[in-house]
């Protein structure tokens, strides 16, 4: 294989020159490390590459540019909520007040940040209609997981031990399944209702006895809202199980609907989606939870608290006995959380409604314009994000997804997020948000309908997309067989430290 | 609304254009009782106020203050390049690598990333990461299970204390048992993992050990006996878990070489703001044999179609999004962006300055020993430090409060952290790095001799 | 025309019964329908399989497959040669692509599996 093509860059180890970069770190004294017991040593030093800062830097610079981002391009990835990413949050997260303060600081001098995050466990409460907040989980997968554990102590504190159960439709996103089973529990997949809707009569027969809760995304991750969601509510209370809501699609009903007041006990927020916080390549986010009034005395530790006397500090060790503990270290992903706090802020109320009016308004424009383009399965109103097929196009062109997915990078879009959910043949989820323009929505539009037009003119340039990237379709399966993960410094590099 | 492009005009086409009057009308399949009412929040907040309100928070904290506080978050000089590196939006603003074609930048700085960190722990295998070493630990600690199909898990109590905390509510749900090695109370080993103990855990008859998981340096700084932790592990069966710190990993044993299984540990220090607990980086590492059972994303490399070198996510069908309740992990949005930091860190301080900031801290660490010492605390425990440890200063918590009134952040109070081990409650444990000044430490032991004196 | 001198479950494994020795994998219908195949986790030696039961996991780039039992016994062999090779799934499933080999005790449980016909009617199906 070529070592690099055009635009692509070598290995930071290849670069690497024995000798090179230096100037950044004082040279300790020569004995520094002599009180330090020879076997407990490193025999011979790292490995790891020798650069001058140039080349540090002009490697990161093009690597970056091989990447599509929200700062270059249309990212309609459903599911993932690719919206923009405000400059002023990461002014924010960066002030030293804020990145400087180290999380065992005494309560007296991290009055700021407690503020802040007290602020926002406020904020939260109130757009979901919960109770209370705990900002710790590092993810939206650590929320879930959270919320589970908390409704094993749940139910384990009221000495009910025969709930082993948890109800997911099979429309869920991957993590739902995942984290029953982490946290003990065994999944039931619910198959989905012919309109996609859950079905609330496969929920019924499921329910019992054994059931500790029932997992629900709403808006579906079809990007319909549950219409039959308080018969369901009823029927899940009734059976003695709790209703833990997935958040990862709440960008499309801020302001109008308020899970915790509809009924749900327990539910996580994906910061990183709803509230803007950039996603880093896949990280970092960060998943708080909200809980009603049943969960609240499990919420892990500590808590963010404010004092009669308007001062705000942690919960102390061994302070609340009944919570699950902890999910992680310290308080939480406090720089992302400064960020979503901003973000809320500069909305207020009004600006959030319109947030999820403008981002459903979108995505229903898409809808409808691609409507005679692709097969879009379910005719109702969608939220902020819709399923759109290429089933149809498949029987007659046998361009696929996938294909169409890869054509879209040649035009400059991401694509879609493909194949999800499952339960959709040749899907693609499409979440315009609420950040792009008009002229954004009808360009990708005609961009769909010229790859739709040459899938039957001159399908060959569709199977062989995309053409203008950096590389092209990649050997994933011996990626897969014959893994490298790392790499191998030539023996020999190891080069001692000058003094 | 701040960020939204849509002019009324723009609104108005596209209701047109989906046939209908108004934008409440694609609300209308919420049930009317269950329809929201509006959100009691503050108005919306213009960009040069919300800027002023948010300095005036960031400036009620306190960060001027002389600090020997680390206890598992550590300041370091960062250089320049780091931040600005990171904050290309080409970076920042970008998601998991779905597409391997329009994502080679990030997937390839993943790859770099878990070569970078396979070179530090001396261990071939790096997930992509983890949210931080808590939960690198606790992840640590389901893979010994999973491997030796075993339930019960030995992890010493000089491992942070949230760590601890943390792997006890992982293994909540899995009906797993969490013991903790006690330490040695007296003599040169006081205060690391008790060998003698962990022997008797151990031998215990039909409680077969999954994983015996040991800090180096521990929580309390000293450096543990890896290689005697690691031999007993592994001579009932057991993995072997070393909980790590990378910066030490310049001058330190690294893990592959004293057996370690798998390593955890929180990449922080590694050019990442301390900014109250977060976003940081776990790091999770293990030996080969064990790469099924790591959790989270990797990245390998191949070629494409064209035989040109790529990068890609791999081995994705252990992960959640396909194998959903038998992952082993449910796992999904990691910590990429704290992952690039560390590597473009290590890229521009380079083996021998990470070396240098390991051992001036080091050097500085000694210094402010010899220096509290002079002034009356004495260290508490004999055995040898890396660049943390804890002194004795009666009356610790009130002494700690009334230091900060004069400038000084005189490190953790174990009595206030660990309230249940007696032995520690004199204790504070201080920490210096490369940033630590002269002038900081000899304020220290001034403002500590005159409170002493009170 | 799937080969003749097996037998098949509706999960698309076959089995081939030699004496009293059983040698099971899945069929060429399976493996184009996972694609390229990266992983088989199998069961160890001397571990029981219960017929229609699974006993062992396939891995493709993106997917994952349950395998199920066709037929009850005790493993008395795997094939080692996936570990290093999964393709040989892909590329001969009938061959070098086997995965587990049984002692069988219950032949009769042989007439609950389908016969060639109808195990290429299943498919034919979709």
């Amino acid at each position: 294989m070529s070592v690099t093509g055009p635009r692509l860059q070598p290995t930071l180890f290849e670069m690497s020159r024995p000798g090179r970069g230096g100037g950044k770190i004082p040279h300790p004294p020569k004995d520094a490390l002599e009180r330090i017991p020879v076997a407990a040593r490193r025999a011979s030093p790292p490995a790891l590459p020798e650069l001058s800062e140039p080349e540090v830097v002009r490697h990161y610079v093009n690597l970056s540019q091989l990447n599509h981002a929200v700062d270059t391009g249309f990212y309609p990835l459903g599911s993932c909520t690719m919206k923009f990413n405000p400059k002023l949050n990461e002014w924010a997260a960066r002030l030293p007040g804020f990145a400087d303060l180290h999380p065992l600081a005494p309560d007296e001098l991290a009055q700021g940040t407690l503020q802040l995050l007290w602020e926002l466990e406020e904020a939260l409460a109130e757009i979901s209609g919960m109770r209370a907040v705990t900002l710790q989980p590092a993810a939206g997968a650590q929320g879930e997981l959270t919320g589970i554990l908390m409704v094993r102590a749940y139910h384990r504190g009221r000495g009910d031990l025969e709930r082993t159960e948890v109800l997911v439709p099979d429309s869920s996103h991957g993590t739902n399944p995942a984290t029953a089973s982490m946290a003990g529990f065994r999944t039931i997949t619910i198959p989905s209702a012919r309109d996609g809707g859950v079905d609330v009569d496969a929920f019924r027969a499921a329910l019992g006895p054994r059931t500790a809760a029932v997992m629900i995304t709403n808006p579906s991750t079809l990007g319909l809202f549950e219409s039959r969601i308080g018969e369901l509510l009823e029927e899940v209370h009734a059976a003695g199980a709790l209703a833990y809501m997935d958040g990862a699609n709440l960008n499309a009903i801020l302001g109008r609907f308020k899970p915790g007041a509809a009924g749900f006990d327990v539910m996580h927020f994906n910061v990183h989606k709803t509230f803007s916080t950039p996603h880093g390549g896949g990280g970092p986010g960060a998943g708080p939870v909200g809980v009603g009034e049943t969960l609240e005395p499990f919420l892990p530790s500590p808590r963010v608290l404010r004092e009669a006397d308007g001062r705000y500090r942690l919960e102390r060790p061994g302070e609340r006995p009944t919570t699950i503990g902890r999910l992680r270290s310290f308080v939480g992903n406090t720089g992302v959380l400064v960020r979503a706090y901003a973000y809320i802020r500069a909305h207020g109320g009004s600006g959030l409604r319109e947030v999820s009016d403008d981002a459903v308004l979108a995505a229903n424009y898409l809808k409808v314009r691609l409507g005679g383009v692709f097969d879009v399965p379910f005719e109702r109103h969608c939220k902020h994000e819709f399923v759109a097929s290429a089933a149809s196009l498949k029987k007659e062109t046998g361009i696929r997804t996938l294909d169409i997915a890869k054509r879209l990078i040649d035009f400059g879009y991401h694509p879609p997020t493909i194949y999800f959910p499952l339960i959709v043949e040749e899907a693609m989820l499409i979440e315009p948000t609420e950040t792009e323009t008009l002229e954004t929505l009808d360009a990708f539009v005609e961009t769909l309908i010229a790859i739709a037009a040459e899938a039957r003119a001159d399908p060959d340039v569709i199977h062989e997309a995309p053409h203008t990237t950096p590389v092209r379709r990649l050997d994933e399966a011996t990626a897969a067989r014959q893994p490298n993960l790392r790499w191998r410094t030539a023996a020999g590099a190891e080069t001692p430290c000058p003094d | 609304m701040p960020y939204g492009p849509h002019t009324a005009d723009d609104r108005a086409r596209m209701l047109e254009t989906i046939g209908i009057a108004s934008i409440d009308e694609l609300f209308d399949d919420i049930p009317v009782a269950l329809r929201a009412s509006r959100l009691d929040l503050p108005g919306p907040v213009p960009e040069l106020e919300l800027a002023a309100q948010l300095q005036a928070l960031a400036d009620r904290n306190r960060t001027d203050l002389a600090s020997f506080l680390g206890a598992g978050v550590y300041r370091h000089y960062t250089p320049a390049a780091v931040d600005q590196l990171l904050l290309r939006g080409e970076w920042y603003t970008a998601y998991t690598p779905y597409q391997p074609e329009v994502s080679q930048g990030t997937l390839q700085s993943i790859y770099e990333y878990q070569s970078l960190l396979a070179e530090l722990v001396g261990l071939d295998v790096v997930s992509a990461s983890h949210y931080d070493g808590a939960a690198a630990t606790a992840e640590a600690a389901l893979m010994t299970c999973r491997q030796t199909r075993r339930t019960r898990v030995l992890i010493s109590r000089a491992i942070h204390r949230h760590y601890r905390e943390t792997t006890r509510t992982y293994f909540a749900g899995g009906e797993l048992d969490l013991e903790e090695i006690p330490l040695v109370a007296d003599g040169p080993a006081a205060g690391t993992t008790d060998l003698a103990a962990l022997g008797r855990l151990l031998a215990e008859p039909d409680r077969p050990v999954a994983g015996v998981i040991a800090g180096q340096p521990n929580a309390l700084g000293l450096l543990e006996p890896m290689g005697a932790i690691g031999e007993a592990a592994h001579g009932a069966g057991a993995l072997f878990v070393a909980v790590v710190e990378p910066v030490s990993l310049a001058v330190l044993e690294p893990p592959g070489r004293y057996g370690a299984d798998i390593a955890a540990g929180e990449g922080q220090p590694l050019g990442i703001p301390p900014q109250y607990g977060g976003p940081y980086l776990g790091i999770l590492a293990a030996t080969e044999p064990l790469v099924r059972q790591i959790p989270g994303r990797l990245v390998g490399m191949t070629t494409d179609v064209d035989g040109r070198r790529a990068f890609v996510m791999t081995m994705r069908a252990r992960e959640q999004d396909i194998r959903r309740e038998r992952a082993a992990s449910n796992i999904c949005t990691n910590q990429a962006l704290l992952a690039l930091a560390a590597s473009i860190y290590l890229a521009t301080v380079g083996p021998h300055g990470l070396r240098d900031v390991a051992a001036l801290g080091a050097a500085r660490a000694a210094e402010l020993e010899a220096a509290l010492a002079a002034v009356g605390a004495p260290r508490l425990h004999a055995g040898p430090y890396l660049n943390e440890f804890v002194v004795r200063v009666p009356d610790a918590p009130a002494v700690h409060r009334r230091l900060l009134g004069r400038g000084v952040l005189a490190g953790l109070v174990l009595a206030e952290a660990e309230p249940d081990d007696p032995s520690l409650a004199d204790g504070l444990l201080v920490c210096a790095t490369e940033v630590t000044t002269p002038a900081e430490i000899a304020h220290f032991a001034t403002a500590l001799r005159e409170e002493l004196a009170r | 025309m799937v080969p003749g001198d097996l037998r098949y479950t509706k999960d698309h494994e076959w089995v081939r019964v030699e004496g009293d020795t059983a040698t099971i994998g899945i069929t060429q219908y399976a493996a184009d329908q996972l694609g390229d195949i990266v992983f088989v986790e199998l069961p160890a030696t001397g571990a029981p399989l219960v017929q229609f039961a699974t006993f062992g996991v396939v891995e493709s780039v993106k997917a994952v497959s349950d395998l199920f039992a066709p037929i009850a016994g005790a493993v008395v062999g795997t094939n080692e040669s996936l570990a290093n090779s999964p393709e040989q799934v892909n590329s001969d499933p009938y061959g070098q692509g086997w995965l587990v080999k049984v002692r069988v005790t219950e032949t009769g449980q042989l007439d609950e599996l389908l016969d060639p016909a109808a195990y290429d009617a299943l498919i034919a199906a979709g």
